[in-house]
């Protein structure tokens, strides 16, 4: 039958890894070229997002295959499984779920612990904005290749004084598969 | 391997279980029916174009699976024949055998579809077509040139494929 998924720290002990200090000091560059480019702190935001969400269309695949995961079709399991999976296996720290709404559409991911902002302080140039954008537009893209409309924002960010990060995901739609040509092609 | 340093995919690729060339052709879709690769390596008769093969192989899967979905014994939420499931909803086949070929079949959460069409005698290929997934994953997805929902052109992995493919029993 088909194999159990794995876990989180069993994939990451097996996956290529780069040295952490590399990886966040890479982040902090594309992040200051961008301030430098764009200028405006909200034109950032928007771009890191982007660029979010176009890994995030890609990492889904390498994170299904490689976690043996087959079906993402109830959210809840699935908002479990990108914390506990997702961010371990990709940024190697273990987020968690909470505080859901009684509908089950709207969730907590809590990171205490993330590596992108080891070295960083808010100037005041740039209280607007937020650092680490690029994860939301990962999970969002992410999810949507898994049929999952969602709106991801930050409720709690350690750079403005929060005692931890809090992405607040919001199902919008789960997207039926339909069939994809016109009769008349 | 060289492009991708020292990294081995895991897991490794379960052994072939004969030798010969077991394999007639591949397909890999996405979830908007766009055919990303057809591998061909023993056809010996075509009646269609190939536009048209992709699309009634692709209708194929689709028909079967809401088929099969509506036909299960053991699941009590069935909607009416015909009617969107959500991706991963519902029972879904892995394979079915003619007396001339066997076909096989995965598809990913997100949408990924693989197909590969055998010989008859073939054996269980889920384990090989899920390693054919993590092939796409290194030499496709991981690839920042490659734009995803387009054909793949990538010779890397087409000669992985045909070696691995060529390998199974």
């Amino acid at each position: 039958m088909a194999p159990p998924p794995r876990s989180g720290d069993a994939i990451f002990a097996n996956v290529d890894r780069v040295n952490a200090e590399l990886f966040t000091l890479t982040y902090g560059a594309i992040v200051r070229q961008l301030l430098t480019d764009l200028e405006e702190v909200d034109e950032v935001n928007k771009q890191l997002d982007q660029m979010g969400y176009n890994i995030g269309i890609r990492l889904i695949d390498e994170f299904l295959a490689k976690s043996n995961i087959s079906t993402c079709v109830d959210f809840k399991e699935t908002a479990e499984v990108i914390a506990k999976v997702g961010f371990k296996m990709f940024l190697g720290v273990t987020a968690s779920v909470s505080n859901w709404d009684p509908e089950g559409t709207t969730c907590s991911i809590i990171l205490e612990d993330n590596p992108l902002v080891d070295f960083v302080e808010l100037p005041d140039t740039c209280q607007g904005l937020y650092y680490c954008n690029i994860l939301s537009g990962v999970v969002r893209g992410a999810l949507e290749m898994v049929s999952m409309k969602t709106e991801i924002t930050w409720v709690r960010d350690m750079l403005r004084g929060d005692d931890a990060f809090e992405l607040r995901l919001k199902l919008l739609k789960q997207v039926p598969e339909e069939y994809p040509y016109k009769d008349d092609e | 391997m060289q492009f991708f340093g020292s990294s081995e995919i895991s897991p490794s690729p379960p052994a072939p279980t004969a030798s010969g060339n077991y394999g007639h052709m591949m397909y890999v879709f996405n979830r908007n029916g766009v055919c990303l690769l057809y591998r061909e390596w023993n056809r010996p008769l075509r009646t269609l174009n190939q536009q048209q093969d992709h699309k009634l192989m692709f209708g194929l899967l689709f028909s079967l699976k809401s088929l099969t979905a509506k036909m299960d014994p053991t699941s009590v939420e069935k909607g009416n024949l015909g009617v969107p499931l959500l991706p991963g909803q519902g029972c879904s086949f892995h394979s079915f055998r003619t007396n001339t070929y066997k076909l096989s079949f995965m598809e990913s959460p997100s949408g990924i579809k693989i197909i590969l069409v055998t010989h008859p005698r073939a054996g269980d290929l889920r384990e090989p077509l899920k390693y054919i997934y993590n092939l796409y994953v290194e030499y496709v997805v991981k690839n920042p040139l490659y734009s995803p929902g387009t054909p793949i052109k990538s010779e890397l992995f087409n000669t992985n494929l045909d070696q691995y493919v060529r390998g199974l029993g």
